[in-house]
């Protein structure tokens, strides 16, 4: 066992998988379930009016709010905004994060001035710069992007610079024997070499930016996104929109992990045999 | 282990030191250039004095120990849940069934995202730093038992069972052992994320103490030391809790074991 294999605990989300000769309404009622106990109790408890209405809404008024905010377009437009935030933020991060990352694996002198910088910087939990990046650069998005690039970059670093130390010498030296030269070793041994650390670099660093940009935004006063309207929200008592809201970072975030990078994966290191 | 060091070894120290430097003397001329107004970027010397400050009249340690307590608290109802629903989860499909679309379904929401309607339920205050904390730690330390347990060599149970131990032998000598590296790295990502959340929460609803309250409201005063010598303390304790106390407890139990290899170094 490897920190890469529980590193995977943490980064791949387990969905309950189909057990041999189950047929799928048993599937669907399985996985219903937990959220249909869990529903009822929420009603009850709402019905009850043991708390204001206003602070602990039903679940029919937080979908209803879901609905109008849906058909209003503000919802996804909240939502683009807060995408479009994050994948900027987490290219930069993965251009820069590559870079330093192949820089540090391949050369010694990279990888002596790089590392004690990054291994100083890394631990220390992003959403505490945002205050230094919000006053050295101003409110709104440039702050909030650099910041999630920032804070992406780290884990993509860490796994790169891993897996290109990963490669096995042998793959080099056998490659190098049979002609390579520079731009085909990197293209052809080490890049498919390091690629499943890379990808799992890739999956930790955006959700590490999923997180902190949820929190950036309610305080860098940008004029959308997901994280300040929740954070709206709650000036207004509108406990079901903020309720709406968090529904729809919670499905983006299962998107990214589930539709992003499990596809990504299977074309490339599953197809290539580097990982089952 | 001795500590003398190979040439190698030596110079990889001395570029690491080498680029430290250089780092800190770029910052300190930009910060002298006068490019920047020096309250949004103050000098070395001036953070270092500010920290020397707080430190020793107190404030520090106090918001230090504000955050800790928020931080242990939330973290140990996180391990006191997440440990033993673990184990049920992967010691019965019933429990399995239920709990693991739930967690599927929550674990995508980072937990700042909680942050706005926690408020509105609890006030601002304790409450909610801790129910953020507990909300971030649980998980990782869920899953991670979860598949430490279903992960232990079934040989090993057979094993264990055709020598007549009984099921409570089975699970203290057997099942705890061989789950613990998994156990154990989920009791590490749990406080990372506990780290992480505590730094959010405390920003947005700590409303006198704390590290993460304390670097947002500096923002507010242009304290960019103060803020500065905030993230250094934040930076130290998350790097003394990762080295010393989960090092040491991997040491002491799954390394002493021999249930993982130590890391080369």
């Amino acid at each position: 066992m490897t920190a890469q294999d529980v590193a995977r605990v943490d980064a791949a989300l387990p969905v309950p998988a189909a057990r041999k000769g189950e047929e799928w309404w048993r599937i669907v009622w399985r996985n219903a379930f937990p959220f249909i106990v869990v529903g009822a109790i929420w009603e009850i408890i709402a019905h009850l009016g043991l708390f204001n209405p206003r602070l602990f809404p039903p679940l029919e008024d937080i979908a209803a709010a879901f609905i109008r905010l849906t058909l209003d377009g503000i919802l996804p437009y909240h939502a683009f905004e807060t995408i479009l935030r994050l994948i900027s933020g987490f290219l930069i991060a993965a251009v820069v994060g590559l870079a330093i990352g192949f820089a540090m694996g391949r050369w010694r002198l990279a990888e002596d001035m790089l590392l004690p910088p990054v291994a100083i910087t890394a631990p220390i939990p992003g959403f505490a710069y945002a205050p230094l990046f919000l006053l050295w650069f101003g409110l709104g998005n440039f702050p909030t992007i650099l910041l999630v690039a920032f804070v992406s970059m780290f884990p993509i670093i860490f796994n790169t610079w891993t897996g290109v130390k990963a490669v096995k010498e042998i793959w080099l030296r056998a490659a190098g024997a049979m002609g390579a030269d520079n731009q085909q070793m990197f293209r052809h041994v080490i890049l498919p070499g390091a690629l499943p650390y890379i990808l799992t670099g890739m999956r930790l660093g955006l959700a590490q930016a999923w997180r902190v940009l949820v929190g950036v935004e309610m305080l860098a006063a940008v004029s959308w996104g997901l994280g300040w309207l929740i954070f709206g929200a709650r000036e207004f008592l509108n406990t079901d929109v903020m309720l709406a809201g968090v529904a729809v970072i919670g499905i983006i975030g299962l998107a990214l992990e589930k539709l992003v990078f499990q596809n990504l994966e299977n074309y490339t290191v599953v197809r290539w045999g580097m990982m089952k | 282990m001795t500590f003398s060091l190979s040439p190698d070894q030596f110079r990889s120290l001395w570029r690491g030191a080498l680029s430290l430097c250089l780092i800190a003397a770029l910052y300190e001329t930009i910060a002298r250039s006068g490019y920047f107004p020096t309250v949004l970027m103050p000098p070395i010397p001036v953070v270092a004095s500010t920290f020397w400050t707080v430190m020793t009249d107190g404030t520090m340690i106090h918001h230090a120990a504000s955050t800790l307590y928020r931080v242990l608290i939330g973290f140990g109802m996180a391990v006191v849940v997440g440990i033993p629903l673990g184990i049920l989860m992967a010691r019965y499909q019933r429990v399995e069934n239920f709990v693991l679309p739930l967690a599927s379904a929550l674990m995508p929401i980072p937990s700042l995202a909680w942050v706005p309607v926690f408020i509105l339920w609890f006030g601002l205050g304790n409450t909610v730093s801790i129910l953020v904390v507990f909300y971030a730690a649980t998980f990782p330390m869920l899953l991670n038992t979860w598949s430490g347990v279903r992960s232990v060599n079934p040989l090993w149970l057979r094993a264990a069972g055709a020598m007549g131990a009984n099921e409570n032998a089975l699970f203290w000598k057997v099942i705890i052992p061989g789950a613990s590296p998994f156990i154990i790295t989920g009791v590490r990502q749990a406080f990372l994320r506990a780290w992480i959340a505590v730094v959010g929460a405390e920003a947005l609803a700590a409303s006198d103490w704390g590290l993460g309250w304390v670097i947002f409201d500096a923002k507010e005063f242009l304290n960019a030391d103060l803020m500065l010598a905030s993230l250094a303390v934040i930076g130290i304790i998350g790097f003394a809790f990762e080295r010393l106390v989960f090092g040491t407890l991997e040491r002491q139990t799954v390394l002493r074991w021999g249930m993982v290899k130590a890391a080369k170094g």
